[in-house]
């Protein structure tokens, strides 16, 4: 395999991984105050219809990201409204939220499928970027690659190294006890939900906006259910996001450069590989559960808070 | 309000009433479905099947009214949606291979409704099956992409391992060949009809693999905007994609169902419509061409109208004898072309020469 080969196949992962760290990092702050938010297709959808419809408009890439993240915020507030006000079941207007996002970015779309827009472009980082081997590996990415990664550390730094990171945790683990000491569940689980819309928005934007640009209905495609698996996957921990979105995008850009080569592998079996994945973390986490060491699932995921108070 | 007027009310609401039922007696459209795999706005094959349907609505106008459904998946769904329309509909057209079960399974609970099944091969009393040979239009972007290519690599995205698209890539590789004995055909399997993000993953792929030409029978613009960033050339699929592609864009295998449908849904309204197999090609306007990008040389250009015009009057077949199967086993004998049936419809192998493993 020649260098450039190499270096294009690194690309092709990172661009078919980063929307999902962005959906999924997003996801994951949420499910860790104890909400399960199924809408992530829904959000990322119309992040990128609004990224699109945007960048079509101004020919500007910050206002486009930034109108995606506001996208993805506007429909995560009303799944906000909807679960943590009308304390509605979390699941079921995950799944609504969804099929509405989907539904209605098709509706509004319409007149922009025939559009198309400049790609926001990879901008190599002076200097680094010229270093053999290692600058066209890890200093020629995308801008919106580097905030998918800073992301990651963000919400790692805030969970773990700050005192309302710890208070977001404690109530995903018993809202009750967080409530009864007088921290504003609500208010907590309502900022994470507007949080996991934007990132959502954005991983979604990185789809019309960097990764083809067009706008297409349904052009997520299942991702915003595969970065609800990551969420599963990386157990709850924000840097093993990276690590399994790169897994799961990577055998995506590995399967289809395999069939290019020739070299012989069932693209079926490869794509049920992060899938299969999941399902033993999925078990391996219940095993730990049962023998009282398991520390990561939030405790409350899902459930309902209804302060009596 | 007085009684007298009030009377006159009634009267003329009653004679409102009994005038649009006999009129709608008189008139009574015929009701025509579609079903879809994609979003009509896909500019790929959902949007030219939806350009027919719009044909019919234009050409029949009130006599004609037209229900479409969109973005319907392969699976039980088909059957249910198939089958809500079936209740209300004279005319089914379903337009994806996939269709294939679910279409002749309603078909046989509702034997007064006509349905017609796009690229199958299962005919029932109540069911037609039409297709484009579009494996001409393929024959003709085959020859174009021989003479174009400068690293001897075509790329090729392919959906679903079905007949037709493999038709397609055998076509293509043997036109290829004949006007350039080395190339090679690099073939991915998205397993997608329209996914934007996997198909310029797929574009991107090959073309970081050594392909300076990409065909693709998926159905999204995607691969065309990667051809035209990354300064290779495409060929647009099922519409015109020109606008995705300006320099990319050599020319497009058009799909042109308006005519057959407008022919088949007047059938059903004249009360003439039977069971029939079609399976039209460059010959009936059924596979059009996009206009030739200006930056192909000159004889490369009248090459390919040369075989345009050859196809159309059917002087030429893009399989035609001697060809052999990939494993070496014969296929078709000097000069032999093949039937419409099994050969054609059910093809299952590749040709001779095309180096990718058949997908299983």
């Amino acid at each position: 395999m020649n260098e450039s080969l190499f270096i294009n196949i690194v690309i092709g992962i990172s661009i078919a991984s980063v929307p999902l760290i962005f959906a999924a990092i997003g996801e994951l702050l949420v499910e860790r105050s104890g909400v399960l938010n199924l809408g992530v297709e829904g959000m990322m959808i119309v992040g990128a219809l609004l990224g699109f419809v945007v960048m079509s408009h101004t020919q500007n890439s910050y206002l486009a990201v930034l109108a995606a993240m506001v996208g993805g915020m506007a429909i995560a507030s009303i799944f906000a409204f909807l679960t943590q006000f009308l304390l509605t079941n979390q699941v079921a207007t995950g799944l609504a939220l969804t099929l509405f996002g989907l539904g209605f970015a098709a509706f509004a779309g319409r007149g922009y499928t025939e559009e198309t827009i400049q790609l926001i472009t990879a901008v190599p980082i002076p200097y680094l970027s010229d270093i053999p081997y290692l600058g066209p590996l890890l200093f020629s990415f995308n801008p919106l690659v580097y905030l998918a990664f800073f992301m990651v550390y963000l919400v790692w730094w805030f969970l773990f190294k700050t005192k309302q990171g710890l208070i977001l945790r404690a109530i995903g683990d018993n809202h009750d006890a967080a409530h009864a000491i007088g921290h504003n569940v609500v208010r907590y689980r309502v900022m994470a939900i507007l949080f996991g819309g934007a990132m959502a928005g954005i991983g979604g934007a990185f789809l019309s906006l960097v990764q083809v640009p067009i706008w297409g209905e349904g052009m997520t495609a299942g991702r915003g259910w595969i970065a609800l698996g990551l969420v599963v996957f990386a157990s709850w921990q924000p840097f093993r996001i990276i690590f399994g979105a790169i897994l799961f995008g990577g055998i995506t850009i590995l399967q289809i450069h395999a069939q290019g080569l020739n070299i012989n592998v069932s693209a079926q079996y490869l794509s049920m590989l992060p899938y299969l994945a999941t399902i033993v973390i999925l078990v391996s986490l219940r095993m730990r559960l049962k023998n009282k060491t398991n520390r990561t699932v939030p405790n409350c995921l899902g459930r309902i808070f209804h302060s009596t108070t | 309000m007085s009684n007298r007027s009030l009377s006159s009310v009634v009267k003329l609401s009653i004679l409102s009433v009994v005038l649009a039922f006999t009129s709608n007696v008189y008139a009574d459209p015929v009701k025509a479905a579609f079903v879809y795999i994609g979003p009509t706005g896909d500019h790929g094959w959902t949007f030219a099947h939806d350009q027919g349907a719009k044909y019919v609505k234009e050409m029949m106008g009130d006599d004609v009214i037209i229900t479409t459904v969109e973005s319907v998946e392969e699976n039980s769904d088909s059957e249910r949606v198939i089958t809500s329309l079936a209740r209300k509909n004279d005319i089914i057209f379903t337009t994806s291979f996939g269709y294939m079960n679910p279409t002749i399974k309603v078909a046989k609970r509702y034997p007064n409704v006509k349905f017609e099944h796009a690229t199958g091969y299962m005919l029932e009393d109540n069911v037609s099956v039409y297709s484009a040979r579009f494996y001409e239009g393929r024959h003709v972007i085959g020859k174009i992409a021989g003479r174009m290519t400068k690293n001897n690599v075509i790329g090729y995205i392919a959906s679903f391992p079905i007949p037709e698209v493999i038709r397609g890539i055998n076509s293509a590789y043997l036109a290829a060949k004949s006007v350039n004995p080395d190339i090679e055909m690099k073939i991915v399997w998205v397993y997608s009809w329209y996914d934007p993000g996997k198909e310029a993953d797929a574009a991107n792929a090959l073309i970081a693999q050594g392909a300076d030409i990409l065909m693709q029978h998926t159905d999204s613009t995607a691969p065309m905007t990667v051809a035209e960033e990354k300064g290779v050339y495409a060929f647009g699929q099922a519409s015109d994609m020109r606008e995705w592609g300006k320099n990319a864009q050599l020319t497009g295998i058009i799909d042109d169902w308006g005519p057959y449908y407008l022919e088949r849904v007047q059938a059903v309204k004249d009360g003439t419509w039977t069971s029939t197999d079609v399976f039209h090609g460059v010959d009936s306007g059924m596979v059009k061409f996009a206009p030739m990008n200006k930056s192909m040389p000159k004889d490369v250009r009248n090459e390919a109208s040369r075989a345009i015009i050859d196809l159309s009057m059917g002087k030429i077949h893009p399989f035609t004898g001697p060809i052999n199967k990939q494993d070496g086993s014969p296929w078709l004998a000097e000069g032999e072309t093949p039937p419409n049936y099994p050969d054609l419809l059910t093809m299952d192998f590749y040709v001779e020469g095309i180096e990718a493993k058949y997908p299983n």
